[in-house]
């Protein structure tokens, strides 16, 4: 470590090595001192170059030729026109999402901030659920690394084409070579770990990617995802490749490091002119690739690589069996048992007229806005589904689908972003036709999740413990339940007897509560105090 | 060995006629429905009882005056009879100042200590698989004297609402470990343990329709993991982790599925029973292995 250490410093800054080596005298120390200076002014210098040098290009004062190759063309204008335009319709997608899921009802999610930042760090950033399951939590580790050491490049990218410069972060001098080696084989390695996500999804049929809320569009975004990851992967081949060929052939050193494109060279024509189009085909390829991707997002489950981070911050800090009390009910309860109980007043927010509000819900407004964000976080894994007592046991329910349910019909029903292609369920989800199509019933309850659905589920909390991006499925099924019962009245009958056994006895079975202390008749326990004696 | 042990009756104490007396237990007993009224569980809390009279712990119940906690009714949705259950519980025992509750149900458990400090219910609340650990620790009891269950197989069932609701995977192990007997773990078990088939109120209603029931399939799994029945093991869904150590040999008999929740109890004798296996499994809840164990019953 040490000796890589004052490699690169060695290389990279003439006093490197007296740094790492020779600071135990003091003259030498101050000697190092100033080595260090110096070179930290030559290298602000470089920095200091770069800045101005765009700064020039943009506001039309006359160039001076730097180390860095610059070629400023239509092109440069081009890419900002594309760079603003991709970024622009991103903002606006995601502005609609925000909307959506502030719809939700008011949950306060503040405080606790070390715990949740924690858990977060944990989690999301360290993918501590993931690794319950060590051959996808390996595969997606892999291409969660490359992705986000690749985006180090997409930068440069940025930089080159907004100010077209070519390989702009090149000052960083062998750092540089160490980025673009490891992007290149990182690079590699997604294409592979893609590969095996793709054999694992279509050829060697995992159960939890199939099920009646996995076909249609759910099942081609996935495949979709894949497919974009590998030509973004090719795309950058293609552009250091290309890139190479034509710095051999024209004799020049092209900075960087380049473990694989160096043995996709041959497959590259021999004509500079092909080569420099190549480049730049794979150059605007890569990025405008990202930016469609980027684009993409917001219509597909693969926004949990944005959305999977806020997620896990506002996830429940609770035990995992504590349920929330309804606190209209609580003031209720208390007034009943209590006649000088005042129930405290809500402070009346501006103008608008409190409307009732049902207890439970019965469509994605009604639930929490963290139960929303959920439904955009929803990787689509089905670990949920697959760990879920009822769904082993052949029962329709499928946490999975209540969430994917909840996402479809929040840009049903408000904002939709450029792709929208609800989940339509047939007879096999039990759905009833007529259901489907009236109007009044088309809410998440009934119009896309059946009481069957919700009716099977035991609280077990697999489903919450099995969500690597912490989705709580189980509390959007126990809001729907309440709406069910206690604006519905519509559980089933056995559990209406147990409501009134409840009710009636204190127990819920028909016992008579005058029976409760008769477990203690006739107890005897042996005095083994008295046998030692 | 004593042949004839001694055996002397015992008069569980009221809290109502502690408080006449203007007495305080050092913890309080909740028994809970199933405790009080299921046959079978009424054993468990005889059991429990049975180790709190013979470790001398200053308890008392509720007797007549406990009711529901309202956990079926929150479970199922009804959150109206939930909270009316609760404040008529809460009531009951600030009334009677408690401080310290136990219960041999997690779903009381659960409800206790989460979900009534809200409404202005706080106790110290205990499940009895940490409070026998603690009384095993403390070395007041110590699993002599009573059967032997050493060289049998018990594997343990973990409850949803002890277990991923509330983090309590290690106390009821530790509560087996003191019977020297040939524990194994099932495949999905810990956070990864299934769930009986009960909960949220599955316990009062038909399943809805599908291939099978899920205590069938829980005790199928608790049945193979004793049997080391590795073709059924290697079927089960839920889990990717990599294959459990077998033991050698099958079954020896006298082999026990020991579970910490009257429904999880009653699912799984159910299942057991559909397999026609109650002649070589029995199952137990911890208090009755310990009480035997002991050598308490009389
Ligand atoms: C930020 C960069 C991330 C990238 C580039 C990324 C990329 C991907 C890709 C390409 C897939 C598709 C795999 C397949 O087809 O099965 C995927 C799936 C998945 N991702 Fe991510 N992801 C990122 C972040 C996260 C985070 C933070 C989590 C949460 C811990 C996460 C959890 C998952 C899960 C659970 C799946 C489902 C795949 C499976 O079941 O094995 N991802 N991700
Ligand atoms: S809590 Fe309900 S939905 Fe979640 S795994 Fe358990 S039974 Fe399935
Ligand atoms: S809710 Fe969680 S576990 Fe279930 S599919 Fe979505 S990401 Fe996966």
């Amino acid at each position: 470590m040490l000796y890589q250490l004052s490699y690169i410093t060695s290389s990279w800054f003439p006093g490197g090595v007296v740094a790492v080596g020779e600071h135990k005298s003091s003259k030498a120390f101050s000697t190092c001192k100033r080595q260090a200076k110096k070179i930290f002014r030559a290298q602000h210098r470089k920095l200091k170059a770069v800045i101005c040098y765009a700064y020039r290009v943009y506001f039309g004062l006359n160039s001076k030729p730097t180390q860095i190759p610059v070629h400023f063309s239509i092109q440069n204008i081009l890419f900002l026109l594309v760079a603003v335009a991709g970024f622009g319709l991103f903002i606006w997608q995601a502005r609609k999402i925000r909307a959506n899921i502030l719809v939700g009802r008011d949950r306060d999610m503040s405080g606790h901030v070390n715990e949740r930042l924690w858990k977060t760090v944990l989690v999301a950033f360290g993918q501590q659920k993931m690794f319950k399951r060590l051959t996808p939590a390996i595969l997606h580790l892999i291409v969660y690394v490359g992705f986000i050491v690749i985006n180090i490049e997409v930068i440069e990218i940025l930089i080159d084409g907004l100010f077209g410069t070519h390989r702009v972060l090149q000052f960083l001098g062998p750092l540089y070579s160490a980025l673009t080696g490891t992007n290149e084989i990182l690079g590699a390695l997604v294409v592979l770990a893609v590969a095996a996500f793709w054999w694992r999804r279509n050829v060697k049929g995992i159960r939890r990617f199939t099920g009646p809320e996995l076909r249609a569009w759910p099942k081609l975004d996935a495949n979709i995802i894949l497919y974009i990851e590998v030509a973004l992967m090719a795309a950058l081949f293609l552009m250091n490749s290309a890139d190479l060929k034509l710095h051999q052939l024209e004799g020049k050193d092209l900075p960087g490091a380049f473990p694989i494109s160096q043995f996709l060279t041959g497959l590259l024509p021999e004509n500079t002119t092909a080569l420099h189009a190549l480049e730049r085909v794979g150059w605007w390829a890569h990025i405008v690739g990202i930016l469609c991707f980027l684009n993409y997002l917001p219509s597909s489950k693969h926004f949990h690589i944005i959305m999977a981070f806020p997620n896990v911050y506002f996830s429940r800090l609770m035990p995992q069996g504590q349920f929330s009390n309804v606190d209209s009910i609580t003031h209720e309860v208390k007034a009943m048992m209590d006649p000088t109980y005042e129930v405290p007043t809500p402070p009346a927010s501006e103008g608008a007229e409190a409307a009732p509000t049902a207890f439970g819900a019965k469509d994605v407004n009604d639930l929490a806005w963290t139960n929303l964000l959920h439904a955009y976080s929803c990787t689509e894994c089905g670990r949920c589904t697959s760990v879920c007592p009822a769904n082993l046991t052949g029962k329709l329910l499928s946490p999975r689908k209540i969430i994917m349910d909840t996402r479809d019909r929040m840009e049903e029903k408000y904002n939709s972003p450029l792709i929208f292609n609800p989940n339509l369920y047939g007879k096999e989800a039990k759905h009833d036709p007529q259901e489907q199509l009236d109007k009044e019933n088309h809410t998440l309850l009934r119009g896309y999740v059946t009481p069957e659905e919700l009716w099977a589920c035991t609280t077990c909390n697999a489903c919450v413990e099995a969500c690597p991006v912490n989705i709580n499925p189980l509390e959007s099924i126990i809001e729907m339940r309440r709406f069910l019962v206690l604006e519905e009245s519509a559980a089933p009958n056995s559990l209406n007897v147990m409501f009134s056994n409840i009710e009636n006895n204190g127990a819920p079975w028909a016992f008579s509560p005058s029976d409760r202390f008769n477990w203690a008749d006739d107890l005897y326990v042996a005095d083994k105090s008295a046998t030692v004696a | 060995m004593a042949e004839q042990t001694a055996k002397r009756q015992v008069s569980v104490p009221m809290m109502a006629d502690l408080a006449a007396r203007g007495e305080t237990p050092e913890v309080l007993f909740w028994v809970g429905c199933a405790g009080a009224f299921d046959d079978r569980y009424k054993r468990v809390t005889r059991a429990f009882v049975r180790i709190l009279e013979h470790v001398g712990v200053n308890y008392a119940v509720l007797g007549m005056e406990e009711t529901c906690t309202g956990d079926p009714a929150k479970r199922a949705g009804n959150e109206f009879l939930f909270q009316m259950q609760a404040m008529q519980n809460i009531t009951t025992l600030n009334g009677y100042g408690i401080k310290k509750v136990v219960t041999a149900c997690p779903h009381c458990f659960n409800t206790i200590k989460n979900e009534y400090p809200a409404l202005g219910g706080e106790y110290e609340v205990i499940h009895h698989s940490t409070f026998l650990q603690q009384l095993i620790n403390e070395g007041r009891v110590k699993a002599e004297g009573g059967e032997s269950f050493k060289g049998r197989r018990i594997t343990f069932h973990d409850s949803c609402y002890l277990g991923r609701a509330n983090n309590i995977y290690e106390a009821p192990r530790a509560v087996l470990e003191v019977l020297d007997a040939d524990l194994l773990e099932m495949k999905r078990c810990k956070t990864n343990g299934l769930c009986c088939g009960a909960g949220g109120a599955q316990m009062w209603k038909e399943p809805e329709p599908g291939k099978k029931d899920v205590n069938i399939e829980r005790a199928e799994e608790a049945l193979a993991t004793l049997d080391g029945d590795a073709d059924v093991l290697l079927n089960l869904q839920g889990v990717e982790s990599t294959a459990p150590v077998l033991p050698a040999g099958s079954n020896r008999g006298g082999s026990v599925i020991a579970v910490a929740c009257p429904f999880c109890m009653t699912m799984m004798a159910d299942g057991v029973k559909n397999k026609e296996r109650e002649q070589d499994v029995q199952v137990f809840d911890l208090a009755e292995l310990i009480a035997s164990a002991e050598g308490l019953n009389a």
